[in-house]
């Protein structure tokens, strides 16, 4: 069985102005010790997919409306409170994508550091210090000893994100749910951090979730990636197929803006139009409205994933039916 | 009119650091930025990169006047800013901008997106009040979100859509000069090719100004007219883009290109990146002479006499001793 089940979530916003479907039916699963990296448009719901395994989506205005989140034979969405807290913060982690707002402005970086252990490892405060000091210098925090007992103001964004990062690894997960772990940082530190992140996989057999839009890190980092837009998924394969030979026209728009394979100067292409509203109900295919190859059937009926090669998924009908 | 529409000189921004749990004593001083000269043109996009905590942020935020100027001097369009009252400061915002690289810090979060926008241009008088929802709504469309924005909360938004108020926001003045904190690492990459192809079409449209600070090297190189390069508070590498990126002299800048990723699992799995040994350095306790000599495959005794300083070579500025020779 795999470490982790996602079934059919669904997670909903109420608000205001109408209900955004953030993550609208999403199905997915991740094996012990791989790298599934989830990469897609911005607001397509990949953060809002690794809060509702945390159980972090604020509710109200959040909810999550079905599906479930299997972690080792227990479902996350459902569980009691106490076998809750013995998994979250424990086995399996996060990383935010913002770190100031998950780091406590107002505790020094060695108090956020040693808090997971001291609540989830019977250890010493010392004990707890030793681990803190030496999960720093692991994300390369340079004199660490002198800097543990600051603030996080008085960190560099990418040296934040470090701590973040430590804090995650500390309790050593068996799944790391990474979002956006290395936007912040430069490459040198991000080859640095995503070598750590190899290592862990390899010794403690951590599996990862690597939420990005960085598609050269998931070029390097990944087993299998999934591209999500509209708060589903449209395409899911392994990281070569992906690349090499990307089926749904989203992926192909997706790729084709990476700046680095265009010329300087020009302008960069990109894919034309707006997101959906997700807080407008679509008929079809979200992406048909922006999409080159859409013809006026896909905008009515329902798009479901289906297999088109072996473990490669997506979600234009066009492509199913052999047109394009 | 001068040629240039910023100037900064010799600028140096040092923290106290104090250490110990209870009465923190100070124990040193990180020297963030310690002595920058750099010149933006008019309608020049300047690209800044530099390893985490090498003082990015802190040049921003300095030359903002958002902290205190230890040293030297930052000039806006002829003014000096580094002595200028609070009121001058305030003025200048109407054409200096920055878009910070935490929008989640920046954005104040009981403020509507209708509030955020039209702050700024209520501030400097800009708009009459009754066209402001119309103003408002083109600057959401220009940052590529629905008008129906306006009314919500930063709290509601993904990232990427957060940082794109935050761009919003920044525009919404007419800016001269914009310094850009890492303005499109939060974005998806059609969402970033937007953003970058609207600072382009600013900038040939009305002249915008650029500082571009960013780690994503093909990014900076695709945007930017020339490139600096930071290494522990100083400028070691200074020239134009493509050529930074395509033929790097200072062992610094070679090795930051060796490690950018590049979008192909296959050349991903077999490429060779010049890893660097050692830590980076502490920069309350900077090494002596160069900087990166701890880290440098090409170090010498001398390296460690002096600092280098930055100097002509091959139509670019180097601050390494032998880049002649390596
Ligand atoms: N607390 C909230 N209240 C209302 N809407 C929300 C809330 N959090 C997220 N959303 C909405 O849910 C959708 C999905 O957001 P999510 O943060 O998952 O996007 P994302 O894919 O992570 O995007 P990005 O790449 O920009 O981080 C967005 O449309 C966002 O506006
Ligand atoms: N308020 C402060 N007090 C003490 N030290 C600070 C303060 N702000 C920044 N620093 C230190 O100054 C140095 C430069 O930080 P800065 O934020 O400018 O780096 P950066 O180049 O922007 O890095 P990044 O790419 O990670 O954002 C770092 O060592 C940081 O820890
Ligand atoms: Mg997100
Ligand atoms: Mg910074």
């Amino acid at each position: 069985m795999a470490l982790l089940e996602v079934n059919d979530l669904k997670t909903y916003f109420h608000t205001r102005s109408g209900v955004t479907r953030a993550v609208d039916g999403v199905s997915f699963s991740v094996e012990r010790g791989e790298t599934l990296g989830i990469v897609g448009e911005s607001g397509s719901g990949k953060s809002v997919t690794g809060y509702s395994i945390m159980g972090l989506v604020p509710q109200p205005p959040g909810r999550i409306e079905s599906g479930s989140a299997v972690f080792d034979g227990v479902d996350l969405l459902r569980c009691s409170p106490a076998q809750v807290r013995a998994i979250r913060g424990k086995r399996v982690s996060m990383i935010f994508q913002d770190p100031m707002t998950s780091l406590n402005p107002y505790l020094r970086v060695s108090t956020q550091l040693i808090e997971p252990l001291l609540i989830h490892e019977k250890i010493s405060r010392m004990e707890a210090l030793a681990r803190a000091l030496e999960m720093l210098e692991a994300v390369g925090i340079h004199d660490a000893a002198g800097r543990i007992h600051g603030y996080p103001h008085e960190f560099s964004g990418g040296m934040r994100q470090r701590v973040m990062i430590a804090t995650a690894l500390i309790t050593r997960p068996a799944l790391l749910i990474a979002d956006e772990p290395t936007t912040a940082l430069d490459v040198t530190v991000q080859a640095q951090i995503l070598e750590l992140i190899r290592t862990m996989q390899r010794e403690l057999g951590m599996a990862v979730l690597f939420i990005t839009h960085d598609l050269a890190v998931v070029a390097g980092l990944c087993t299998r990636v999934q591209v999500m837009y509209a708060g589903r998924i449209v395409e899911s394969a392994d990281t070569r197929t992906l690349f090499y030979a990307p089926k749904h026209p989203y992926t192909r728009a997706l790729q084709a803006s990476i700046p680095a394979t265009q010329a300087k100067g020009a302008d960069l292409r990109t894919i034309p139009g707006m997101p959906p509203d997700p807080s407008r109900p679509l008929a079809g295919c979200a992406f048909a409205p922006r999409c080159e190859s859409a013809i006026a059937s896909c905008s009515a009926g329902t798009v479901e994933l289906a297999p088109i090669g072996p473990g490669h998924l997506q979600a234009c009908a066009r492509v199913q039916r052999g047109e394009i | 009119m001068p040629d240039n529409i910023l100037e900064l000189r010799d600028v140096k921004t040092h923290f106290t650091v104090r250490s110990g749990l209870l009465r923190r004593r100070e124990v040193g001083a990180v020297k963030a930025v310690d002595g920058v000269t750099l010149s933006l043109a008019r309608g020049e996009v300047l690209g800044l990169v530099g390893e985490s905590g090498c003082g990015k942020s802190t040049l921003a935020r300095t030359i903002l006047s958002l902290i205190p100027i230890s040293a030297g001097t930052v000039v806006l369009n002829g003014r000096n800013l580094s002595q200028a009252s609070s009121e001058e400061i305030a003025a200048s915002r109407r054409d200096l901008q920055m878009v910070f690289q935490d929008p989640y810090a920046s954005l104040n979060p009981r403020m509507s997106v209708f509030a955020a926008l039209s702050e700024p241009l209520r501030v400097h008088g800009l708009c009459p009040p009754n066209e402001t929802p119309e103003r408002v709504a083109r600057l959401l469309e220009t940052v590529g979100l629905p008008t129906n924005a306006m009314r919500k909360y930063p709290h509601e938004f993904s990232g990427g859509q957060r940082q794109r108020i935050a761009i919003a926001r920044a525009l919404a003045v007419g800016p001269k000069v914009i310094v850009a904190d890492e303005p499109v690492s939060a974005l998806d990459v059609s969402i970033q090719a937007q953003i970058l192809n609207l600072l382009s079409q600013l900038r040939r449209d009305m002249g915008l100004s650029l500082i571009f600070i960013a780690h994503d090297l093909s990014v900076v190189k695709h945007v930017s007219d020339r490139i600096a390069v930071m290494y522990l508070g100083r400028i070691v590498e200074l020239g134009a883009a493509a050529e930074v990126i395509d033929t790097p002299a200072h062992p610094y800048t070679r090795a930051l290109v060796s490690a950018i990723p590049r979008p192909d699992p296959d050349s991903e799995r077999t490429r060779q990146r010049i890893v660097l040994a050692g830590d980076p350095p502490s920069p309350m306790n900077p090494p002596a002479g160069c900087a990166f000599h701890p880290r440098c495959a090409f170090a010498v005794p001398q390296c460690q006499a002096a600092v280098p300083a930055l100097e002509p070579f091959r139509g670019r500025e180097v601050a390494c001793i032998r880049v002649s020779e390596i």
